[in-house]
């Protein structure tokens, strides 16, 4: 874009000086936790004098934690089988009807994604209380399945633009009913946009934390819960050791997709 | 000129369209029990008593406390102070990214969006082992004779907006960075063949034509930080108290629920002030002009 200034060495030199530091501070902080977490000591010495497993050991070890993983797997799971078929049809719904009628049903699925997260949680909290259903799992699920629909359409909706509805219209004319014709055409032709929704959708539930601490409780505490409430007491090692584990998971799922995608 | 339709015809585009309808119900219906309807409750929540009769004691209560408006102050503060240093942290990055050769930018686009895939509790704790007294920074700064004293970086305001504008930063690049990529290369030639130098370049050309960006990308700060929680909970250390701080202490400590929704709907005001004021703004920069120029 600045060909046209090849002799301003300075002010380049300048502008990726600065712009190397700010991507410095960008990558300091999940860089920073990988060293610590196979630190042999309970200080927070950096860089470590002596290195180990033990906080691996002390996170695959404890009952507590393996619950709150239990826990989030099945969340993630389950938020995802929940949200990718809702989302696919009312995607479809909105492909097809396109105009007014598509616009409003996009602005209330986007609702929870404008909304701050507290609210949710709060408003969430109060609607569960009066129902008996605090600290159940199926609280905490509906909370990230209307936090996933929004990510799932993101996904979705270009996905569906791109496809050519008439291939559904000649299923139809030919006979096949709507389940058939969606199940058979839409969903295999948008396999890889729905593998990569499907996954958008579980690492929504298992990186969401407020809803969790608000309105999950006991047996059915998620990882990020745990997380939080141990960092507001003390800084536990352990915690290097999860955040180890979670960015590579995360980036290595990143690439999965985003190879995929571009194969 | 009007066309006859077969009536029959008709009636199937219509039943059709009742049937595309019906296929958005599911998602509608979950969207609006698990996040419609907790919104409405906060409304009703707010003007109820402990024992369920309908009251304006709580407003009365939570209006003319102090720490409620210290809390709202703090709220816009982060804000504000988040969105400063995004834009002069952001700005300079996008254009060093959008001026790269597209392979160099994708790969270090990449490396910038690394934390937006992390947990925030991940980068929460990254920044807590970075900032504590006995942290690296602060060892590298006494450590290198900086500083005599270990500086004060964390459990304190600039620890949160430290952390704030760490979250922030790459969702804000993203809109500033997609505007700069999409300026006309020629337009540049054109300033520099006509002895514009780089500086001019950046003021009249660059930074007018990626306004638009630069104001998505605020949006985006805003609608975050008006109710982020978990940043000021950790590194705030109980000493920075914006808006949603307050209302999960009233709510957890106090279960005083009609506070607690009070609080909530401030937060609602507030959002929706925000909101009347970006639209009005976008409206006045389409008026003039302003990052439109590539439509």
């Amino acid at each position: 874009m600045l060909e046209a200034y090849p002799h301003n060495r300075l002010a380049r030199i300048l502008l990726w000086g600065f712009s190397g530091l700010v991507m410095a501070f960008l990558m300091l902080p999940t860089l920073v936790v990988v060293p610590l977490s196979f630190s042999a000591s309970d200080l927070l010495e950096f860089p470590p004098r002596a290195y180990s497993l033990h906080w691996y050991e002390n996170f695959f070890g404890s009952a507590t934690w393996m619950a709150a993983l239990r826990t989030s797997l099945i969340l993630g799971t389950l938020t995802a089988t929940v949200a990718v078929p809702l989302a696919l049809l009312a995607c479809i719904s909105m492909n097809r009807l396109g105009g007014k009628a598509a616009a409003t049903i996009q602005g209330v699925l986007l609702t929870p994604s404008v909304v701050p997260g507290i609210l949710l949680a709060i408003g969430l909290f109060f609607v569960l209380a009066a129902q008996g259903l605090i600290g159940t799992l199926f609280g905490v699920l509906v909370g990230h399945v209307v936090l996933a629909i929004p990510v799932v359409c993101i996904v979705l909706l270009p996905a569906l633009a791109r496809f050519d509805w008439n291939q559904v219209q000649a299923a139809r004319s030919l006979g096949a009913d709507w389940a058939r014709a969606i199940g058979g055409i839409v969903v295999p032709q948008l396999q890889i946009s729905l593998l990569s929704a499907t996954l958008m959708a579980f690492l929504t539930s298992l990186d969401e934390s407020v809803i969790s601490i608000f309105v999950a409780s006991g047996r059915n505490s998620t990882l990020p819960k745990l997380m939080f409430l141990s960092l507001r007491d003390q800084i536990d090692p352990t915690i290097a050791a999860i955040s180890t584990l979670w960015t590579a998971i995360v980036v290595a799922v990143v690439l999965i997709v985003t190879l995929r995608q571009k194969s | 000129m009007t066309v006859a339709v077969d009536p029959a015809l008709a009636a199937d585009a219509r039943r059709e369209r009742r049937f595309f309808l019906s296929l958005s119900l599911p998602a509608l219906f979950i969207v609006g029990l698990a996040a419609i309807l907790p919104i409405l409750w906060i409304i009703r929540q707010s003007f109820l008593t402990t024992g369920g009769e309908y009251t304006v004691g709580n407003y009365e209560k939570v209006l003319s406390s102090g720490l409620t408006w210290s809390a709202l102050a703090t709220t816009v503060e982060l804000s504000l102070g988040t969105l400063a240093v995004c834009i002069l942290l952001g700005t300079p990055l996008a254009l060093a990214l959008a001026s790269a050769r597209p392979r160099v930018a994708n790969v270090l686009m990449a490396f910038v969006m690394l934390p937006l895939w992390t947990s925030i509790l991940v980068r929460t704790y990254g920044w807590l082992v970075l900032l504590r007294r006995d942290g690296l920074i602060n060892a590298a700064l006494t450590g290198s004779g900086l500083t005599a004293e270990p500086l004060p970086l964390v459990y304190n305001f600039t620890g949160t907006l430290i952390g704030m504008v760490h979250y922030m930063l790459p969702l804000f690049l993203l809109p500033v960075y997609a505007a700069m990529r999409d300026i006309d290369a020629n337009l540049i030639r054109a300033a520099a063949s006509m002895g514009a130098t780089l500086g001019q370049v950046v003021r009249t050309v660059i930074l007018p034509l990626s306004a638009g960006g630069i104001f998505s990308g605020s949006t985006i700060v805003f609608i975050y930080t008006i109710g982020f929680f978990i940043t000021p909970a950790v590194l705030g250390g109980g000493k920075v108290n914006p808006l949603s701080i307050r209302i999960e202490r009233t709510l957890s400590t106090f279960q005083d629920w009609g506070s607690a929704s009070v609080l909530g709907i401030l937060l609602l005001v507030l959002m929706a002030l925000i909101g009347v004021m970006f639209l009005a703004a976008r409206r006045l920069m389409t008026r003039n002009k302003v990052g439109v120029a590539h439509a």
